[in-house]
């Protein structure tokens, strides 16, 4: 695995090869996407075909109960919210050369930390001050969760992969493990609802939103997507990031601390998915409860391979992810809704077997052309 | 005494999967592709053993079913990453969610549900403490999983097929010169530890009689762990599965208690295998090219 860093660094980054103009770097960024898009759907058909159902009523059905009315176009941009924290999660992460498969726990503990710091709030507390506090706590808790795979891998060379997936295990016992000290209600698996920091429903603002969970943190988390990108690509920070992700021995020689960046690296990459919590307990349910991120963590993964590390692009794909997410629950009746979770795995190999691919090409395109 | 050898069995019937995931994934890895796939290996297995079992009334070909999922699996990572050159870890975590997402809508599809499969005819689990004697008699995965290890060291120290496989793995261009194909080679390493590490998941599901969803529980990236703690040597991580697997025996053991809170309980192994991979700093070498193309 000593490689890992580097293969990392060329899945969310081409490297940096000479005589690329633009076309051709906007094909490579656009052209795997697209490829497995395609690859997708044809295993959609397969997996669709097998139940003896017909591939187009299913995908029309899916369109038809996501953009095609406002409910669930709410739902789909509830669920977009939650993914594009843990896409940009895994994101800043692959841009560091770190694959952080711990988004599901980081989102479960940022949840927690919402809660609890709206429950120790008076319910009376101002929203000015109630939210960006329950924000703020969302994101420690989310970001000392990625601290400490950071820290495993800068001090003991630890790799990430492992202990982030390992870590998903143990923050989940120690969440219901708080969970069951007193916290929870009796006889269920949530705490007792949180009134400080309540989003509103975007309902509140539009009736034909009426009775999805689309709320306001849509906004916040767009705004932490904006912040990612000035930060990755407009700061000092965000650059030795990137160049530690890319070529961490050159990086290493030129000054920068690699430790140091990897650490900071899981910890922005943890408060990320941690922000996501608030989503449903500060927006949705108004209570943390448990197994509320089960798989938003892991399809956090395939968001920013889609979404190419790039913020503006993981939203793009949180969108289309959390269209197929929503669309699952459509077509229920006819497919079994976990074609999605097969579907995920099918989007993300060919997203990986297709960028060295498309990168070959156009490589041996601009040859054939000189 | 009887204690004793009831720990020690116990120990055995939970290595089992370990030692299958960890000889699988020993050989991958010495041919340079990492083995982050060991879980969805595992649980493609389970699923395909589970379901070959049902529809036979065989455990055996459940078994054999059980390495045609794995294979087939392997196959498809090996093709990923060799043929298109796919980054390992990627296509790795890949396969491990097309792992779930299959078990979970072909569970859905054949059984109506969403959580396990009904009772199949599994391998007979003996749990008294003449286990470790019964269950030689009884589940042929439980000795076979024993010598597995040894096998698959003879196979990389003793064989021309574990020279090339090492040959790849440590230096792919000085093997291309002796006119061994790395492709040929890796493409078989994998899909050996394809069929192995679901030999592994097959003995989960066939021990317990039915499938439930994720039952693989990490044990792959455990295997894994084991395999960088064994410093990929076969015995070594052999042993090293051992211990993991004394280590979650002591776990069931302590669940009984009602001092500890079982959350704390279950994260025992999770948290071993973090302490395992930082206490082998240093000193684990992983084959030179691991992760390379």
């Amino acid at each position: 695995m000593s490689d890992a860093s580097a293969t990392a660094a060329s899945v969310s980054d081409g490297a940096p090869a000479p005589m690329r103009t633009r076309l051709d770097r906007l094909l490579e960024a656009v052209l795997p996407p697209l490829v497995a898009l395609l690859v997708s759907i044809v295993a959609g058909d397969l997996l669709i075909l097998a139940v003896g159902q017909s591939p187009g009523a299913v995908y029309r059905l899916m369109l038809e109960g996501t953009w095609g009315n406002a409910y669930g176009f709410g739902q789909v941009l509830y669920k977009t919210t939650t993914l594009v924290c843990t896409g940009l999660a895994v994101a800043v992460g692959l841009r560091a050369g770190l694959f952080n498969i711990g988004a599901e726990g980081q989102l479960a503990a940022g949840g927690l930390g919402a809660a609890l710091a709206g429950l120790a709030l008076p319910a009376s507390t101002s929203g000015l001050v109630a939210v960006p506090l329950c924000t703020i706590a969302a994101m420690c808790a989310g970001g000392a969760v990625g601290f400490v795979p950071g820290v495993l891998r800068a001090k003991w060379g630890a790799h990430e992969v492992i202990t982030t997936i390992m870590l998903n295990f143990i923050v989940l016992a120690l969440l219901s493990w708080m969970l069951s000290t007193g916290l929870r209600v009796p006889e269920t698996l949530h705490t007792q609802a949180v009134h400080a920091g309540a989003l509103p429903r975007l309902s509140a603002w539009w009736s034909g939103f009426h009775g999805s969970a689309a709320n306001g943190s849509i906004a916040i988390v767009l705004f932490a997507a904006l912040l990612a990108d000035v930060y990755l690509f407009r700061t000092r920070g965000g650059f030795e990031l990137r160049a530690v992700g890319l070529q961490p021995d050159a990086s290493e020689n030129a000054g920068i601390d690699v430790g140091r960046t990897w650490i900071r690296a899981l910890t922005i990459s943890g408060a990320l998915a941690g922000l996501g919590g608030i989503n449903f307990v500060l927006g949705y349910e108004h209570y943390y409860e448990e197994g509320f991120a089960t798989g938003a963590g892991f399809l956090g993964i395939a968001v920013a391979l889609v979404g190419r590390s790039n913020p503006f692009g993981v939203v793009l794909a949180a969108l289309f992810f959390a269209t197929l997410s929503q669309g699952g629950l459509a077509i229920n009746a006819l497919v079994p809704k976990q074609m999605v979770d097969a579907l995920q795995g099918v989007v993300i190999l060919a997203m990986a077997a297709s960028v060295p691919e498309v990168r070959r090409l156009l490589a041996s395109t601009r040859r054939s052309v000189r | 005494m009887s204690m004793l050898l009831a720990f020690l069995a116990q120990t055995l019937r939970i290595a089992v999967p370990y030692l299958f995931a960890a000889a699988g994934g020993v050989l991958a890895e010495r041919s340079g592709i990492i083995s982050l796939t060991l879980e969805g290996f595992m649980l493609g297995g389970a699923f395909s053993a589970m379901l070959g079992s049902y529809y036979s009334g065989s455990p055996w070909i459940g078994a054999i079913c059980g390495i045609a999922g794995g294979l087939a699996l392997g196959m498809l990572h090996a093709v990923a990453t060799i043929r298109y050159k796919a980054d390992q870890v990627v296509s790795g975590i890949a396969i491990n969610l097309l792992a779930v997402g299959l078990t979970r809508y072909f569970l859905k599809l054949v059984f109506d549900s969403s959580s396990n499969s009904p009772r199949v005819p599994g391998f007979s689990a003996a749990t008294s403490s003449t286990a470790l004697v019964s269950g030689l008699v009884h589940n042929p995965l439980i000795p076979l999983g024993l010598l597995i290890v040894p096998a698959v060291a003879w196979l990389l120290y003793r064989t021309p097929f574990g020279l090339r496989v090492r040959a790849v793995g440590e230096h792919p261009e000085a093997a291309v010169t002796l006119g061994i194909s790395v492709r040929r080679v890796r493409y078989a390493a994998v899909a050996l530890s394809g069929a192995l590490a679901a030999l592994g998941g097959a003995y989960l599901s066939l021990d317990q009689h039915q499938f439930t969803d994720g039952m693989s529980a990490g044990r792959g990236f455990i295997a894994l762990a084991a395999i960088i703690f064994g410093r990929w040597d076969p015995m070594r991580a052999g042993l090293a599965c051992l211990f993991f697997a004394a280590a979650e025996t002591l776990q069931i053991q302590l669940q009984g208690m009602q001092a500890i809170p079982s959350q704390f309980v279950q994260m025992i192994p999770y948290v071993l295998t973090i302490i395992a991979l930082v206490g082998v700093v240093g000193r684990a070498i992983p084959p030179a090219a691991l992760g390379r193309e």
